[in-house]
This record gives structure tokens, sequence and C-alpha cells, in this order.
């Protein structure tokens, strides 16, 4: 069963999913003072890879990533958890936050908080879990639409 | 310090996140699963020595001071509370691992386990009334996905039951946080515990028994365990098996910590204690009715949790000291009998009564630890039950409470009863139905399980049987633990600062 492919939609698609990767890390790092942060920047990518899916089915979806949702899920936990622990094992509280100057030559001076690194995590997680179900979904139908037929 | 209280709520989903990335690799998972919960079993003994030495533990999540951020807090009855159930857990897991079928075609089964594990620790160690309820929606989470492991077509349906009961609790649950937050402005327990004392007794006397309600469905007190022995027994006996000795405990938990720190006393004693007598008969009374021993020892889950409601009615030092070392006694035994259960399954591919029989000339071990479990729940002299209902009837009688003390003793003649019922048909007798593949083969034949579930449920019923050899230490902390849970200054000190 293969049905034909919108090519409007399809080009669409592509024209702004790297937009909306941009948009998804913007509000990621824009998150700890401003509206955004983890879990909005996440959703945000799995809009993205969304879009991906209704374009071009599951085939397109695993196309434009190889890892697993899986490992997106294991990753953003250990990046969550272990913030907390990091701030333990230096001597403050399980997830106490703290402020990070970092100076990166061409950007200049670049203050963020520690939480960054939890909200990383949070993405992560949504990420993974929105792949995880788009996958599931994916799995009914295993044609690939870009599969010419003559 | 700090490190003790965050352990075991970290590393279970430290584990999690790694046996999820090591998705294909069972060998791994497994590992580190193990590794895991041994290390929490030991934070947790560490822990309870540290109770019993330098009194309440507690630390502020993120450094936030206690009314605004997160408290983790440790008293006995948590302490207690806490190491029983991460040796359960860990003696499970381990069976788990034995059992064919369970683990190995299951990727997720580790990491999910390893999630409840975290939530159940939370469940124990929080001060802060909606995080209690962040660890329930962590565990249920995870319970949902365990209960429905595997896909058959009884599990979904009776899974389906479960989840819309838990979420209409959580519903209720967040509800009812909202209320007391409305009347009070905190959710943090130990400042809950000053600020509620001073509204009218009317909003008291309603939130406490709002919540009553909400805890009362997870832990399946009558009226509201209708949906227990239902939807427990048709899940992997491992995952039955965990959910029986943790999950309704969780809920008692809860409900004592709430009537005791938060709402001393204010739902009155008799409705507590006309719901425990209830809880009791009509549990034992359905577990009498089956025939078969999943679903027997499912209706005596929700018989023993009205023992626990019946100590905490008391609200006298040796009722809840009672009610804490029925719990401590109840979440192994509780646990050990369904892994029994689950070598009769293994072996014979059945649970049903009329089914399997002459199980004692089969499986001379599964037999005597099945026995030695059986009669510890019946509180028969001179097992941890009878240690944990002595406490509790002896703190009825001092109270004058003697209808429901009467009560309790014929629940407990019944669920000997029960237990003789399950015995004389699957251990001694032959089976009846003849089409079973165990009936085929002739009557004497030694039965083999996997020797990984043999020696898990040999050492729960070991831990059931220290709980009996040192009844006497483990009763000294429990009173301790009620001590504390009716005189709560300590607790809010050590939290406020």
């Amino acid at each position: 069963m293969t049905q034909r492919r919108s090519v409007i939609l399809d080009l669409c698609v592509q024209a702004e999913f790297h937009t909306l990767l941009l948009l998804s890390l913007y509000l990621l790092f824009a998150g700890h003072n401003q509206p955004g942060g983890g879990f909005a920047g996440g959703l945000v990518a799995s809009c993205a890879f969304g879009l991906r899916f209704v374009a071009g089915g599951g085939q397109a979806l695993s196309r434009s990533i190889s890892i697993p949702p899986t490992t997106f899920l294991g990753v953003g936990m250990l990046f969550a958890i272990l913030t907390g622990c990091v701030s333990l094992l230096s001597g403050h509280e399980f997830l106490e936050s703290a402020i990070l100057s970092v100076d990166l030559m061409v950007i200049g001076k670049v203050k963020t908080s520690s939480v960054l690194f939890f909200d990383i995590g949070v993405y992560l997680v949504v990420l993974g879990m929105s792949l995880l179900v788009l996958e599931q979904l994916g799995e009914a139908d295993g044609s690939d639409p870009d599969e010419v037929q003559p | 310090m700090s490190v003790l209280l965050v352990l075991p709520i970290a590393l279970p989903l430290l584990a999690a996140a790694v046996a999820i990335i090591a998705y294909n690799q069972r060998t791994v998972q497994r590992i580190i699963a193990v590794g895991a919960l041994i290390a929490v079993v030991i934070d947790a003994a560490f822990l309870l020595v540290a109770v019993e030495r330098d009194g309440v533990q507690s630390i502020q999540v993120g450094a936030w001071a206690a009314p605004i951020g997160i408290t983790l807090v440790v008293d006995m009855f948590s302490a207690l509370m806490l190491i029983i159930s991460m040796v359960t857990v860990l003696s499970v897991l381990i069976y788990a691992i034995g059992q064919p079928g369970v683990d190995q075609d299951q990727p997720v089964f580790h990491p999910v386990y390893l999630v409840m594990t975290a939530g159940v620790a939370l469940s124990f160690t929080t001060g802060d009334l909606f995080n209690l309820f962040v660890a329930y929606e962590i565990t249920l989470a995870a319970s949902y996905v365990l209960i429905t492991l595997g896909g058959r077509r009884e599990q979904i349906r009776s899974g389906m039951t479960y989840i819309i009961i838990n979420l209409l609790a959580s519903t209720l649950f967040v509800v009812g946080i909202a209320w007391v937050y409305a009347a009070t402005g905190t959710v943090n327990m130990a400042d809950l515990a000053v600020k509620i004392a001073q509204l009218p007794a009317g909003t008291q006397t309603a939130l406490s028994m709002f919540l009553l309600v909400v805890f009362g469905i997870k832990a399946a007190i009558f009226p509201l365990f209708f949906w227990l022995p239902d939807s427990y027994p048709t899940a992997r006996m491992p995952v039955t098996a965990v959910f029986a000795g943790l999950l309704t405990k969780v809920g008692v938990y809860s409900i004592i910590r709430t009537q005791t720190l938060l709402f001393p006393q204010h739902v009155p004693s008799t409705i507590l204690l006309v719901c425990a007598g209830l809880t009791m008969v009509i549990g034992v009374l359905g577990a009498i009715a089956q025939n078969d021993m999943k679903r027997i020892l499912s209706f005596h889950i929700v018989s023993q949790i009205g023992y626990m409601i019946l100590g905490l009615g008391l609200f006298s030092v040796a009722g809840v000291a009672g009610t804490v070392f029925f719990i401590f006694h109840q979440i192994p035994v509780k646990t050990a009998l369904f892994l029994a259960t689950g070598l009769v399954e293994e072996s014979t591919g059945s649970t049903a009564l009329s089914k399997v029989g002459g199980m004692i000339r089969r499986t001379p071990l599964v037999a005597g630890l099945f026995l030695l479990a059986a009669l510890s729940l019946a509180g028969i002299p001179p097992f941890s039950g009878f240690v944990g209902k002595l406490g509790i009837i002896q703190a009825g009688f001092s109270a004058g409470e003697y209808a429901i003390v009467g009560v309790s003793l014929l629940v407990s003649l019944l669920t000997l009863f029960s237990m003789i019922k399950i015995w004389n048909g699957v251990f001694l007798g032959t089976a009846e139905d003849p089409t079973l593949r165990l009936a085929a083969s002739t009557g004497e034949t030694r039965l083999s399980t996997p020797v990984l579930m043999r020696g898990a449920t040999v050492a729960l019923v070991g831990v059931t049987l220290a709980v009996a050899l040192f009844a006497g230490p483990i009763f000294d902390l429990s009173e301790r633990a009620a001590q504390s849970l009716l005189d709560p200054s300590d607790y809010i000190e050590k939290v406020l600062g």
C-alpha cells in the first residue's frame, strides 16, 4: 500500500525542519530567565520530527534520525539526575543550582545556570518519548513512500 | 548525611537511565539493576542506623529552605518501611531474572521496575504533600507498564480497571492538595502540621476525610478495595508479588502519615475502626470464596490492610507500634507467599486449587516455603505475624475496644482456614483435573524450577523468619516510630529548623 506524498507539504517540512530544531534549541537555552525551557524546547523538537513523520511516514523519520529513541530517554535521564549528583558530590545539596560563567572566545562571556544541564535532560526525555510514540505508530505501515511505483 | 537520603531515589533512577540505554543487552541491565538495588538496601540500613542514633534526618533539595522547597525527611517509620521494602524489591528482582519469559523478551522490564522502586522510595522519604503526589505518579506510571507487560487479553482488560481507578484517585489527590493549599498556603508536611491546627475544626475534618478516601483507594480499604483482587492476579508473578507486598502499603503509609502528622485524630476513631473491621471481614470472606491461589492471596491483601488501619484507629502508642510492626512483617510475608505461588505456577502451569495437587511430594521445598509464610500470615506463634497481631490486639484490649478485637481474632481464624484450604488443595491431595500436564505425569515426579526463583523465595522467607527472630528489637524500633508519629515535634523541628 503506497500512498502518494504531497510534494508541497514535503518541501515545506524540509524547509522548516532545521529552523524548528534551531528554535527548540533557542527555547532550551533561553528557558532559565525567559519563556521556554527543556520541556517547551523538547516539544518543539518533537513537532519538527512529527512533521517529518506526517510528510514522509516512519521511513522519513528513521532517515532523519538514526539514534534509537530509548537512547534519548536514557541519556536525558542521566543528564537530569547527574546534575543533582554533581552538586551533591561538590559538597552542596542535591540539585542545588550554581551560576556558571564561561568565556567563549568569539561569542564573549556567557553566563548560565547549572539548571541548564537538568533542562537538557528534560529536552532529551521529551524528545525521546515523542520519537518512541512516533516509531510505534509508524510501525504499522512498513511501506516506503519514496519507492517509485512503476 | 544528605547522600544517604538522596541515594534511594537517585540510584534506581540512574540505573534505570543506564538500563534503557542498554536496551537490548539483558546481562548489562541485570547487573546494573541488581547492583543498584543492593546499594540501596545498604544505604537504607545506614539510614536506619542514623535515625536510630540521631533521630529524624532531613535535607532540603536544591538548598531551598523548608516551607518553600522540597524536603526529604526520614523518621523511624520511614526508615523501617524503606529498608524492608527495598529488601523485598531486591528479592523480587532476582526472582524475576530467574523466571523464564519475564525480563528476557521485555527490554523495558528493568528500567520500569527501577523507576517504580524510585517512586516507592520517594513516597517513604518525602516530607512534602505535593511531592508525595509526584512519588505516587512515578510509581503508578511504572506500575501501569508492569501490570500490562506481556499484553495478554485479560491483562489489558483488568489493567484498564487498574489504570482508571488510579487515575481517578490521583485526580482526587490533586484536588485534595489544592484544598489543603488553599486553606493553609503550604504543602510542606511539617509546616502543614503547624498550620492545619489553626484551621476551623470543620475544615480540618473535611480535609482529613478527603485525604483518607484518596489514600483509602490506593490502600484498598473497604469499600474502596474492589479493583485490587480483579487486577493484581493477572500480571506476571513477580509483578503481582511486588505490587501485593508494596503498593497498598504505600497507601497505608500515607494514611498513617497524614492522619498522625497533619490531622492528629481528626477522623473519628470509630470510623477508622469500623472501616478496619469491614476491610478485614470482607477481605477474608472474599478469600474463602475463591478457588485460585492468586485470587485467594489477593483478597488476603485487602483483609490484612484492615489490621493496619485497626492499630492506627486506636491512636495509642501501643496500637500504632503494632501497626508499624505489622506492616514491617506483612511486606515480606505477602510477597513471599506470591513468590511461592509463582513457583507452583512455574512448575505446574496453574494455580487453580482444582488443577494442582500433591505438590508436597513433588516440590517439598516450595511446600515448606509456602507453609512458613502462610503460618506467619495467619499469625500462628512463633512467627512474625503473631507478634504483630498480638501487639495490635493488646492495644485494642487496653483501649477497651473489645468488639473489634473479637472481629480481628475471628478473621485470624478464617485466614488460617483459607491457608489450610490452599494447603489441602495444592500441596496435599491430588489434582482433580486430569487435563493438566502435571496430572499426566505420574504422581511422584519431582518438579523443578529455576534456581534463582527458588533462591529468591528462600531468601525472602528467611527475611520473614528473621523478623520473627528479632521481633523484640524490631518491636522496640516500631514503638519508637509510633512515639515519634504521635508526637511529631522532633519531625517538625528537624524540617523547619
